[in-house]
């Protein structure tokens, strides 16, 4: 049977959902008999192609958030919202009630300490979003998988089930919401 | 009067009880128009109760505040009529006039304009609460008015009578409404018949609860009679919440005297020595009435010790105010809103009838039931029977409103045909009936020889008509925002569910749904089904899933595009980081993804 072609990133998140992954230790070889690994941080491929699954971390907090979230659902058959950040916005969200100018100025301009530069504006820079978003609020999400982050045998289950064609199923202990 | 004075004014005339938190704060506000600050923490040591429980109440019932609110505090009442006649225009006429915005205070302090739930004048509206009291009719020429009295600061109990107008508007009427005034005849018949007499008659009869559920009113007061306990309570549900209903209103302010012997005999019956008559906020004007009513009964020997001079037969009534929460309406919040605290539904079981009011047997019925009761404890089962059909004896009101000729009261023999009402009441190119209100059911034209009874068409009441020129998705929008409003907070599933289905609607109202919006509806109600605490939650989704079975296009036509889409303007989300970098590059901006 043809391997299962994954693609990961991490957007506004910490990549401590990657690393939540990776604690699933030496069941990573067992997991590589099934799936091969497209863009992701462990490959280094900077764009992703075709893909059945896509795991994504982090919410959407810039310009460049909203591209890769984007090539993500344009490739990926099953889009997946990996951990707090990318489920409800998280720890990045926590600036949603401020103003997103007073938060520039305060930072690049008058908070004392820091160098007076002015704010940064090279195009190579993505903008910041006004808020910082979940995913299924900017495409549509196929499944979420809660945690902060999720434990490694969320990652296994939820895996090994779409491996095996059923519909991934977290039974008690594996959903966190913490 | 000084908010320290306040307390010493109120507490003398209500019993220093924790049960009583509700009532006194409902006084402070209607001296104040809100709670001023410290004034908590007195009531919470007059009561005995934590601070953290007296917050907790104000918190919880729309009409408390602990900011102020202006002298004038205006809320237009909000159900669907009251769109359907145009308040949203007067709204913003007022608001223009008096140089403010909706639901913010006007800067002078003086006044302001708000919505409110259903206050159920749906048969005269568009309506209003002014500082509590409901005025009726309003039009272009009423708010011209209306804006004149406020800047002119004239009091409210001085603006013209004819505004706090309430007519009856009875179209039809049957055997309860036909009812002459009631000066004990029925209570007579109780004390002839005994307890267990007056019990068969019920159980004869087929009675069944008017609120909506039908459970059968003689094995209710069986079972609260037969509960082991020294003390029980018999209470009224006039809790009339359920938008598009307004028949508890009429017979409160016609048949009061058949409600109380209703209630009386009830008492006498299962052997409770005190009732509540749980009267919603919204019907503030009448609580005057309904007290002198109660005192004349007392005079008369209908209430109080020794009723018609039998010994023994001890029955009082009290009058509890709500403060506008729709949840109240379900009898355990009810009961823990009788208690003076926030109207969060109980777990059921145990039900009220073993452990009530203060955990003592409780029977709690609808206004119309105790009317009804108190008719066949007088006429006996078998002319109750009468009426009706096999499982649904006897008749019911309707309170009829939307479009149509002849809006307001009709009685009619349950199992009568919604088509016969349509024509009843002069409704012409009708496109769907909602029966019930909101947490009832949304019928089309080929569904109008269905019966309105327990059989088929359950129903509460309500009875609002919506002709082929209405939009059944703005019903829809109306009856979501209406829940997620309601909604009492207590258990996620619903606080969330009712807000995401809230949100669902905004944005395919905006124009960003897509075919993933209508889905979302159905799996919301999956998990509301399943998870929520109360009916609120089980029913929220249903305006939603019967106007998307039977009005599809309604909803299919607002939807622009098959893919996904944001509820947000992406590019517009990045406006501000441009106007703070002075950015304009391609990469500074999001394109909108092709359809």
């Amino acid at each position: 049977m043809a391997k299962l072609r994954v693609a990961t990133t991490s957007l506004a998140g910490c990549f401590g959902c990657h690393m939540s992954l990776l604690d699933i230790d030496e069941r990573l070889f067992e997991l590589l008999k099934h799936i091969e690994f497209d863009r992701t941080p462990l490959t280094d491929i900077k764009h992703c192609g075709p893909c059945d699954i896509g795991l994504i971390e982090g919410g959407i907090c810039n310009a460049e958030n909203v591209e890769v979230l984007r090539e993500f659902r344009r490739n990926c058959k099953i889009l997946v919202a990996v951990g707090a950040c990318a489920v409800t916005g998280g720890l990045p969200a926590q600036r949603n009630h401020l103003d997103l100018g007073a938060c520039l100025t305060e930072v690049y301009l008058t908070e004392p300490g820091l160098a007076h530069g002015g704010i940064p504006n090279d195009p190579e820079l993505p903008l910041p979003l006004d808020k910082v978003h979940p995913l299924h609020e900017v495409v549509k999400v196929d499944y979420f998988l809660p945690g902060c982050p999720p434990p490694a045998d969320a990652f296994w289950q939820f895996l090994t089930d779409l491996v095996a064609g059923r519909t991934p199923e977290l039974g008690h202990g594996l959903i966190k919401y913490d | 009067m000084q908010p320290s004075d306040t307390l010493d004014t109120i507490l003398p005339l209500r019993p220093r009880r924790p049960e009583s938190l509700l009532q006194v704060l409902r006084d402070i506000q209607e001296i104040h128009n809100h709670i001023p600050a410290g004034i908590d923490l007195a009531v919470a040591d007059a009561l005995d109760v934590p601070l953290a429980r007296v917050r907790g109440v104000i918190g919880f019932y729309s009409f408390l505040s602990s900011e102020p609110q202006g002298r004038y505090r205006l809320l237009f009442s909000d159900n669907i009529t009251d769109r359907m006649l145009g308040n949203q225009d007067l709204l913003q006429t007022l608001c223009g006039k008096l140089w403010l915005e909706p639901g913010k205070l006007s800067e002078d302090g003086l006044v302001s304009v708000d919505t409110t739930s259903c206050t159920g004048m749906c048969d005269q509206g568009p309506a209003m609460l002014a500082n509590g009291r409901a005025i009726t009719r309003l039009s272009h020429h009423r708010i011209n008015e209306i804006a004149e009295l406020v800047r002119s600061q004239t009091p409210v109990a001085d603006w013209p009578v004819e505004f706090f107008r309430v007519d009856d508007q009875i179209r039809q009427s049957g055997p309860l409404l036909d009812c002459g005034p009631m000066a004990g005849e029925a209570l007579e018949a109780a004390l002839d018949r005994s307890p267990d007499g007056v019990i068969e008659q019920l159980n004869l009869s087929g009675l069944r609860g008017r609120g909506g559920a039908g459970f059968p009113t003689g094995r209710k007061w069986a079972a609260c009679k037969e509960a082991s306990a020294d003390t029980r309570y018999v209470v009224c549900n006039a809790d009339e919440g359920e938008p598009g209903t307004f028949k508890d209103r009429v017979l409160l302010t016609r048949h009061a005297d058949l409600l109380f012997e209703g209630m009386t005999v009830c008492g006498l019956t299962v052997g409770a020595k005190l009732g509540f008559l749980y009267l919603r906020g919204e019907y503030r004007y009448l609580l005057e009435p309904l007290q002198q009513l109660l005192d004349k009964r007392r005079q008369a020997g209908l209430l109080g010790v020794n009723i018609r001079g039998q010994a023994g037969a001890d029955f009082d009534i009290v009058i509890h105010l709500g403060a506008g929460a729709y949840v109240c309406g379900e009898e355990s919040a009810l009961i823990e809103s009788l208690e003076g605290k926030r109207g969060i539904p109980r777990n059921r079981p145990p039900f009220p009838v073993t452990h009530g009011y203060l955990q003592k047997p409780t029977v709690v019925n609808n206004v119309e039931t105790f009317c009804a009761a108190a008719l066949v404890t007088l006429h006996g089962g078998d002319w109750f029977k009468g009426h009706g059909t096999a499982q649904s004896t006897g008749s019911k009101l309707l309170s009829v409103s939307g479009d149509c000729a002849r809006p307001g009261i009709y009685e009619y023999p349950f199992g009568i045909t919604v088509r016969q009402v349509l024509t009843d009441c002069g409704a012409a190119n009708t496109l769907a009936v909602q029966v019930g209100g909101p947490s009832g059911t949304c019928i089309g034209p080929h569904e109008f020889d269905r019966r309105l009874c327990f059989e088929d068409l359950a129903t509460a009441g309500a009875f609002m008509i919506f002709d082929d020129t209405r939009d059944m998705f703005e019903v829809a929008h109306n009856f979501t925002d209406f829940f997620a409003h309601e909604s009492c907070g207590f258990c996620t599933p619903c606080r969330v569910g009712t807000s995401m289905l809230k949100g669902i609607m905004a944005k395919v109202a905006a124009g960003h749904g897509t075919r993933h919006e209508l889905d979302e509806v159905e799996q919301l109600d999956k998990v509301l089904q399943q998870s929520a605490h109360c009916g609120l939650g089980h029913t929220a989704c249903n305006p939603t899933l019967d106007m998307l079975k039977r009005f599809r296009p309604a909803f299919e036509r607002r939807l622009k595009s098959l893919n996904f889409q944001p509820d947000f303007d992406l590019d517009g989300a990045l406006a501000r980081a441009r106007a703070m970098t002075g950015r304009d590059d391609a990469g500074a901006h999001l394109r909108t993804e092709e359809a």
